[in-house]
């Protein structure tokens, strides 16, 4: 628990154990389907086995004759009228005229046993009406392309575009075509990227209850549970207030568990079986069917450049699928894509677009990974292609604070600049490469994100404290808001319990996303922590006969300052909270809002690969990641969200898609065909934190969470290129499709 | 349906249940036995979330019918630790922050454990061969194989 | 589901001789009940083979070969010194089969009986020239290996036949096997292509080689062009452009989610040219 030397604080930035490790490491932590409940059932999902269908037919009279089963639900038992988005969620929940992908929920079965419930789900007929479909983001915006929604467009649609166009997206600055006449090298080059699945380990699961009155509660894995419950309530027609939802530990999230798939389903089916709570736990194929994996991207970019590597213009057009609703991230995508760069011509087009596969959900900075993708293969090919160094064109045209940001806003204070420089002096980079192995850069941004938050804290009657935040902790944010607390107070980090509440104790919090828990639950927490000494400041003033403003709280202690000081011995913390009963009842603090303040960060990743020239097969030497924390909390969980963020996109970058037949179905639908990185895939991942505090924050954070994710597919693709000489610019770079690419250029 | 009677010994208690024949281990444990510790992540053997040990082999409890532990002995993360006193390696796992959502952390314990029966002094890379079959999201691994390796290290009596 | 666990073969061989619904042999239970947990195959009845006294032992033949019981793991096979040392590319067949959990359930008999063409147990198996001792209905028969697949999912046994055990014959002297695959990532996929060779050594020269290909036609493929194409070699460059040619030759394979007919062709030449190499090391007395 070594303090680092050059914060001047007592616990932030060190590494105690978190609060929850022992649960963890023990087996006791309860997970999603960890819970059971007196009386409850189990249930299953009928899935429609087709792409695009209409539902002709559901008989359901087999699987309700069925000893043991006790309710089945299907569209019917959903209220109507709904319209966007709280539409769009109940049409994913459970298909209405027409299945819209592959694992579209048709039906729901409860039975008294998880076997019985399967067997009745069997037991299920459904006629379909198949329908042509359409899956790749290039097909989907053909005009003659299957119409999957019509009316779906919303009004930023010009009139005239292709029927699966749902939003359309056009901003930038300054004269492109101008600044590309300005350059000495102008290229343009298209990119692919497939759908990942966020892959988190725990399938979702919930065990809902809902009675006749109307009143309901729900235990389940999620990284919000606000959402789960007005988004269950909406799809339901419930009143908000009468669900409690309280979150499990879960098991992975990466943006996937921050809405609704299956929840609302087992609320329905327990209010049909008269009120007896009902479990849902999804099958791995289910989670890779019918939850969110990411849009797949077809992009376009194009960029000038003078001698000397400034970028004079520079033009994105993206294109993405996000399933059978709108919400592909092509705005976020666009947004982040010329992040790290200073340009004074810009301009970027987007198109949201509807294909045959499930809704697409949130996936750890999303939209970022893609653009990324693209505008980084091209800063690297191009820097090749004049002869310069590929971070120095980067450090060159890298965005300061002050800058005009690519997508609009100016930059307040943000560290790409310190986090270039930090690469650059890294030893990895003067490691030698041998035959066939290259070596790859790029850089990656995400925004981080605030959000509605609510906190509160107690001090408890022996001086210890207690905190309530609504974002479910996912990578050790328990620990990191302990560390801030307890370094407020003055106590020692044990001394601090943080606990995730369920959402009748705290107002609206939004799920933990957007690298925000640390931020903003963090930010409110210290907030509410201030309110609390000010109190116990004001008993120890009252005791001492002195005015409030005359004491300051310093070491877990109040103590008289100003004319006053040395008056009276400090009373600590211990001192007040075992008399508040007598001096004026409880202690604690509260703090909710829009916590203000959010600092962007940038990394940079450095990657070493090594190509099989006779399989195709890349390997990963050497990883290295810098990027800005603002300030590092607990930096292992810090370094913990680095290495976990990269990784995943070795994954997407190598070997993770979606891959669908001829037939609309998906086709790997299981870990073993969707592959995700394994231990022995992978090196140690090195991680240096650049900490250019944000001054939004009382201890500096950015978030960490996101960033991390966004390099490494470029990188990757500029490693393979350096190796090879090849320029992949179609993801994932499989063995196949590298091995294809080196005999084509004469090389395999 | 009927239920098949089965006797076995899990962390070294005597316990009965009736189990459906179409029941996992993975199952029986979790639902009859009330030991959720072991996560079921996939189903199908790719993903190590469930791994025990059966008669002392590593085995993936999905892979495993609960009729199969008939007369046999299981050993699951709920008995890996003595009493309050912790297994090297939760220790250390703790200690490393080796885990993040802590889902796939009970069948990764088990693993390790496994592994540092037979092999006292693992390099890096059998460690990332022999857990190749334990995902994990979250981390990437390095703070796992380097707990796994401290803990080796405090196994042999050796400073970490 | 009836679960059954007869105790000798011939039971089992009459319990699913009498069966008249689906009926599944449950040795390992890596396959079965990943089809079953999917609900792609819910047997009617399930016959538990490893209640069979025998099923979990490794013992040398009288002639000096192998028999394998078909409970045998795959993490016992690795554990056995002497099968290591004789049939060291039929071991590391099998332990490339899944997990180190997956290890410790999966068999050589379950791998080959599932009748995937990409079964990673199965090439090694069949370049050793192991035949399988079939329990029927009508006694003991043995069949060679490679006459076991008939297609993906399919076997050649007829019902109320199981297999009960499996057979390596004597290795010899300067004999040597390897099997190599490819997959995308390290660990824990499929077989894309599969490739083993077994040989023998007259002096420096190939006296005699036995080629298996995984993943590249319906079944795992007994290729005689190529063992023919390095017979009577010392495995020089020619020998090996010759092995390439007949191996890519042989290779009818589909383009999947798991590769492309031309990555697997190619990759099949590949594989048997480093396969072969270390094979012929291996037959020159290096270690496996």
């Amino acid at each position: 628990m070594a303090k680092d030397e050059f914060t001047e604080f007592k616990l932030v930035g060190t590494r105690p154990d978190r609060p929850d490790g022992l649960d963890k490491v023990t087996g006791r932590a309860r997970y999603g389907a960890d819970m059971s409940m007196p009386g409850m059932l189990w249930a299953a999902v009928v899935r429609s086995p087709h792409a695009h269908a209409r539902i002709l037919r559901i008989d359901t009279s087999k699987a309700e004759a069925l000893e043991g089963v006790k309710a089945v639900v299907t569209r019917a038992d959903f209220p109507e009228g709904l319209t966007g988005e709280e539409w769009n969620l109940q049409e994913n929940t459970i298909a209405g005229d027409k299945a819209l992908y592959d694992g579209h929920a048709v039906a729901a079965v409860a039975a008294t046993s998880a076997l019985l419930a399967q067997d009745a789900a069997r037991l299920i007929e459904v006629d379909y009406e198949v329908l042509p479909h359409v899956i790749d983001v290039d097909d989907a915006i053909k005009p003659d392309a299957p119409a999957i929604r019509p009316g779906a467009a919303d009004a930023t649609v010009p009139e005239g575009m292709p029927a699966n166009v749902v939003r359309y997206i056009d901003f930038g600055h300054g004269d492109v075509d101008a600044g590309f006449a300005e350059a000495d090298l102008v290229m343009e080059r298209s990119y692919k990227t497939e759908a990942t699945h966020q892959g988190y380990i725990e399938p979702h699961a919930c065990v809902g209850q809902l009675g006749a009155d109307g009143k309901g509660e729900m235990w389940v894995c999620t990284q919000g549970q606000w959402y789960i419950r007005k988004m269950c309530a909406d799809v339901l027609g419930l009143e908000t207030a009468q669900l409690r939802v309280t979150p499990s530990e879960i098991g992975g999230g990466f943006g996937g568990k921050t809405t609704i798939f299956m929840e609302p389903l087992s609320l329905a089916l327990s209010r049909k079986a008269g009120g007896r709570p009902v479990k849902l736990v999804m099958t791995r194929s289910e989670v890779l069917r019918a939850t969110g994996p990411t849009a797949s991207a077809s992009m376009d970019v194009k960029i000038g450049m003078t001698k000397d590597g400034t970028i004079t213009a520079a033009r994105a057009e993206f294109r993405m699928q996000g399933g059978a609703f709108p919400g592909a991230p092509v705005d976020m995508a666009l947004y982040c894509a010329f992040a790290p760069y200073k340009l004074k011509n810009v301009h970027h087009i987007g198109y949201d677009v509807l294909a045959n596969r499930p809704k697409c959900a949130a996936y750890r900075a999303p939209g970022s990974p893609m653009g990324a993708f693209a505008v980084e293969s091209l800063v690297d090919e191009m820097s090749r292609e004049l002869g310069l160094d590929p971070l120095d064109v980067r450090l060159t045209n890298g965005v300061r604070e002050g800058d005009r940001a690519s997508y609009g806003p100016t930059f307040g204070s943000i560290g790409l600049i310190e986090t270039l420089e930090a690469t650059k002096a890294h030893p990895n980079l003067l490691v030698p490469l041998g035959p066939n192995q290259g070596r790859g850069i790029a850089a990656g941004y995400w925004f981080n994100h605030s959000g509605e938050t609510s906190v509160s804290m107690a001090i408890s009657e022996d001086g210890s404290a207690q905190v309530s935040v609504g974002t479910p902790d996912i990578g050790g944010s328990r620990a990191s808001i302990a560390l801030m607390v307890a370094e407020t107070l003055g106590i020692p980090y044990e001394d601090v319990r943080v606990n995730v509440v369920e959402t009748g104790s705290l107002g609206v919090n939004e799920p933990t996303h957007g690298s925000r828990a640390t931020f903003a639950s963090g930010k409110a927490a210290v907030v509410a922590t201030g309110q609390a000494i000010k109190e116990m400041c004001r008993r120890a003033a009252a005791e001492w006969g002195i005015d409030e403003d005359a004491v300051e709280w310093v070491n877990g202690a109040a103590q008289p300052a100003g004319p006053n000081a040395g008056k009276f011995p400090p009373l600590t913390i211990r001192e007040i909270a075992g008399k508040m009963g007598e001096t004026g009842g409880p202690i604690s603090g509260h703090h909710e809002g829009l916590p203000e303040g959010v600092g962007a960060s940038f990394g940079c990743h450095v990657v070493d690969v090594e190509v099989d020239p006779e399989t195709g097969h890349t390997t990963i030497l050497r990883y290295l990641v810098v990027q800005d924390a603002g300030r590092a909390i607990h930096p292992s969980y810090v370094e913990g969200q680095y290495q976990g963020g990269a990784v995943q996109g070795i994954g997407w970058a190598l070997n993770e898609e979606y891959i669908y037949g001829e037939d609309g179905r998906l086709q790997n639908a299981i870990f073993l065909d969707y592959r995700v990185p394994v231990a022995s895939d992978l090196p140690m991942i090195d991680t240096v934190i650049v900490e250019v505090p944000n001054p939004g924050h009382p201890f500096g954070v950015r978030g960490v969470g996101e960033t991390g994710i966004t390099p490494p597919l470029p990188a990757i693709a500029n490693a393979i290129q350096d190796a090879t000489g090849l320029r992949m610019t179609h993801l994932p770079m499989t063995p196949p499709k590298v091995l294809a690419a080196l005999k084509a250029a004469g090389r395999g | 349906m009927s239920k098949i009677h089965v006797t076995t010994t899990v962390n070294g208690d005597q316990v009965e249940f009736l189990a459906d024949p179409r029941e996992s281990l993975l199952d029986c444990l979790r639902d009859r036995l009330g030991l959720t510790g072991s996560k079921e992540g996939c189903g199908t053997g790719d993903c190590g979330a469930c791994s025990v040990r059966l008669d002392g082999t590593l085995v993936c409890s999905c892979l495993v019918l609960g009729v199969e532990a008939e007369g046999k002995t299981v050993e699951t993360i709920e008995g890996m630790a003595n009493g309050n006193e912790l297994h090297p390696l939760q220790r250390k796992f703790v200690e490393h922050a080796a885990l993040q959502c802590g889902f796939c952390t009970p069948g990764i314990l088990v693993a390790a454990k496994a592994l540092l029966e037979q092999n006292d002094n693992p390099t890096e890379t059998e460690i990332r061969y022999w857990l190749a079959g334990n995902l994990c999201r979250c981390t990437g691994y390095d703070k796992i194989v380097r707990a796994v390796m401290d803990a080796a290290a405090e196994l042999r009596g050796e400073a970490a | 589901m009836r679960y059954h666990t007869p105790s000798t073969f011939e039971d089992a061989a009459r319990l699913a001789a009498e069966a008249s619904g689906i009926t599944r042999f449950l040795a390992g239970g890596t396959d079965v009940l990943v089809q079953m947990r999917a609900g792609a195959v819910i047997p009617d009845d399930l016959i538990d083979l490893k209640k069979i006294p025998g099923v979990s032992e490794i013992a040398q033949t009288e002639e000096g070969g192998w028999r394998i019981g078909i409970a045998v793991p795959g993490a016992r096979l690795g554990a056995h010194a002497g099968l290591c040392a004789d049939w060291p590319g039929v071991v590391e067949g099998m332990e490339l089969v899944g997990s180190t959990q997956v290890q410790g359930r999966a068999t050589l008999t379950g791998n080959l009986c599932n009748g995937s063409p990409a079964a990673d147990s199965v090439p090694g198996l069949v370049a050793a020239g192991a035949t399988v001792e079939i329990s029927g209905p009508s006694g003991l028969r043995s069949a060679p290996v490679e006459d076991i697949p008939a297609g993906p999912g399919k076997t050649t046994l007829q019902p109320g036949e199981v297999i009960s055990a499996i057979l390596l014959p004597p290795r010899g002297t300067a004999g040597g096997d390897a099997y190599q695959r490819f997959i995308p990532r390290t660990e824990m996929d499929i077989a894309v292509v599969g490739c083993a060779i077994s040989l023998t050594l007259d002096g420096n020269s190939i006296a005699s080689a036995r080629v298996a290909l995984g993943a590249v036609a319906p079944t795992v493929l007994l290729v005689p062009e190529a063992a023919a194409a390095i017979t009577g070699t010392t495995l020089d460059d020619d020998a090996l452009a010759a092995l390439t040619t007949a191996v890519e030759a042989a290779c009818t394979p589909i383009s999947d989610k798991r590769g492309t007919a031309e990555f697997r062709t190619e990759v099949a030449g590949v594989l048997a040219r480093r396969v072969a190499k270390i094979a012929y090391a291996r037959a020159k007395g290096a270690e496996a």
